[in-house]
């Protein structure tokens, strides 16, 4: 079966970047514009690709006709959906807000649909290969984008993303090297096969695993492999700070899912007890580090990217318990924090000029509306229901239990605990605060009504969990 | 053990140019090197699938070539991780000119000093 809409959700935001370059060129401001068109085009793709998944099960696409063991495949399935819709909304939202605040320019412009046709491309391959060609491509947008402010501390913080993503990468690159020296397909569904074949205790198996699941958790920057994190987040401009923390390590966790089930499958977490296990405590010492360091800081985006440490791990140790019920808390958190954090960062531009926690004291009077979308958004991290923070954690304790993985339960308690210590003090100063300087005046309504959508986004989707529990039917993507 | 590693050199090699390229990228502070480390790294990544594609008696995959075939895909794949490899290192060379010219120094720890102060 080939679905078309497969390769032109890859394709449509990969060629808005090449017209977006020479249309800025030719007249000013146009590559807003082919930015808008093509990220438009890319949601009415993600729409068509639901509707066909919702019809008709899992879709694929042979890349040029060549048959999967020897060519590129590109599948949607139940897994790859959310994430999918995430990357399309976030997209196109984002580039709203950076009409009004973030840089603009053709190479922005450009380096930014380029993003996104990376991310999409994650999203969509089947082919162990091609997920390592579209993660360099993504961070090599996400380099570009770190480092668009301009001033030397934001090239310094994005050669350091630069270099640790590499390395990340490369150890990812390593792994697929050894999967297919011992499968001889880099194909996922023949290289889960064959790999059943050649036995799950191998050594070359086993050291393919760990060298995978290192690689992709640099990129998802699960503790301690997260130090490029906070300095890029903090150092980027504000809607770049909201695009990458809302998608890059989002899609990178996705991906550390979609190689665990598909290629390495449940099977082979029973069959090596060490690597499951392993993984667990890894992502659960990631939960409480993320949390413990995010209460000291005082700078709200470096809390912010430790946040995101925090929450990456829980969601790494819910996709390593591996049943559907986890899977899908897991997921559905992945898809809730993306929304908040990148609403979260967004919101903080707006509010506060140089990202200091005092500098929001007593904004809850100055500036109402942003304020309450932003409190909507720290009340999903927290995990408040009926928001979307408390399903995927609700979710993930279940089938932590069901799976036998008590520990998970717990942390997934103890990061609720941690989280509110310091998205608590945030509240506080904004709403308990006196105002420390006049209001900024001017409140860019536009920008305001893109952090509103993300906190209706997350509260959405908290209610409409159980209906996309029955759509995502993850069974038969953990098989 | 001697006559294993001896039989497979080209994985050793791979190894020791791992650990050399993680050795550059850690250990020197002008950032330019650890930039000169993580390409050696990368490297020896394309010389493991290199490596593992080699047959005993094989010549290239060409029509009208006897049998057997060096397997042609993973040199696909090293092309593709030559060209991501060389965009990264010059995007990653960009962004030093850029801390040159904003801090006047390459240097890491002077680089700290520097950034301290800002």
């Amino acid at each position: 079966m080939t679905d078309v809409v497969l390769p032109l959700l890859v394709a449509c935001p990969l060629v808005g970047a090449a017209i977006a370059l020479v249309a800025g060129r030719l007249y000013r401001g146009l590559d807003w514009y082919v930015g808008f068109v093509a990220l438009a085009v890319e949601a009415g793709l993600v729409v068509g690709a639901t509707r066909s998944y919702l019809a008709s099960g899992r879709l694929s696409h042979e890349v040029g006709g060549v048959p999967p063991a020897y060519g590129i495949e590109l599948a949607f399935d139940g897994l790859s959906l959310p994430v999918a819709a995430l990357v399309s909304g976030v997209a196109l939202s984002v580039l709203v807000y950076t009409r009004y605040s973030g840089p603009r320019g053709p190479a922005f412009h450009s380096a930014y649909l380029l993003l996104a046709g990376g991310l999409m491309g994650v999203t969509v391959t089947a082919d162990a290969f091609n997920l390592y060609v579209f993660i360099e491509i993504t961070g090599l947008a996400a380099y570009a984008l770190v480092a668009s402010r301009g001033d030397g501390a934001s090239a310094y913080a994005a050669l350091k993303y630069l270099v640790v993503g590499t390395v990340g990468a490369s150890l990812y690159l390593v792994g697929v090297a050894y999967v297919f020296v011992a499968t001889g397909t880099l194909n996922m569904a023949w290289a889960s096969e064959r790999l059943s074949e050649v036995g799950y205790t191998d050594p070359v198996v086993v050291a393919s695993f760990c060298f995978v699941v290192v690689g992709l958790a640099v990129k998802t920057a699960l503790y301690p492999l997260h130090s490029w994190q906070p300095d890029a987040y903090s150092a980027a401009p504000v809607a770049v700070a909201g695009y990458v923390a809302a998608l890059v390590s989002t899609v990178a966790a996705y991906a550390l899912a979609r190689v665990l089930f598909t290629v390495y499958t449940p099977e082979f977490l029973s069959a090596v007890p060490l690597a499951s296990t392993a993984v667990v405590y890894l992502a659960c010492v990631s939960v409480v580090a993320g949390a413990t360091l995010a209460v000291v800081q005082t700078d709200v985006r470096r809390m912010l990217a430790y946040s995101s440490v925090s929450q990456f791990g829980m969601v790494i140790a819910g996709f390593a318990v591996a049943n559907p019920t986890a899977a899908f808390g897991a997921l559905i958190h992945l898809v809730g924090h993306g929304v908040a954090k990148g609403g979260a960062f967004l919101g903080v531009g707006l509010m506060s000029s140089d990202g200091d926690v005092d500098g929001l004291s007593g904004l809850g009077r100055t500036s109402p509306g942003s304020s309450a979308a932003f409190t909507v958004l720290l009340l999903t991290l927290i995990g408040v229901p009926p928001t979307v923070g408390f399903v995927g954690k609700w979710y993930m304790a279940v089938g932590a239990f069901q799976g036998d993985r008590p520990v998970v339960a717990v942390v997934v308690v103890v990061s609720t605990l941690l989280t509110l210590a310091y998205a608590a003090r945030l509240i506080d100063r904004m709403y308990y605060g006196s105002p420390a300087t006049a209001a900024d005046g001017g409140r860019r309504s536009p920008a305001v009504a893109v952090v509103a959508l993300a906190a209706a986004v997350a509260v959405a989707l908290g209610l409409l969990a159980g209906e996309m529990e029955a759509a995502l039917a993850l069974e038969e993507v953990l098989g | 053990m001697i006559e294993l590693l001896l039989a497979r050199y080209y994985y050793v090699a791979f190894a020791l140019l791992v650990s050399i390229g993680v050795y550059v990228l850690v250990d020197s502070r002008n950032l330019v090197k650890k930039v000169i480390g993580v390409n050696v790294f990368q490297v020896s990544v394309f010389l493991l699938l290199v490596a593992a594609a080699y047959r005993d008696g094989g010549g290239p995959a060409i029509h009208g070539e006897p049998e057997p075939y060096v397997n042609p895909l993973p040199h696909v794949l090293i092309l593709t991780a030559i060209v991501v490899g060389v965009s990264l290192t010059a995007l990653a060379l960009a962004l030093a000119v850029r801390v040159y010219d904003e801090y006047g120094t390459l240097d890491e720890d002077r680089l700290s000093e520097v950034r301290s102060d800002d």
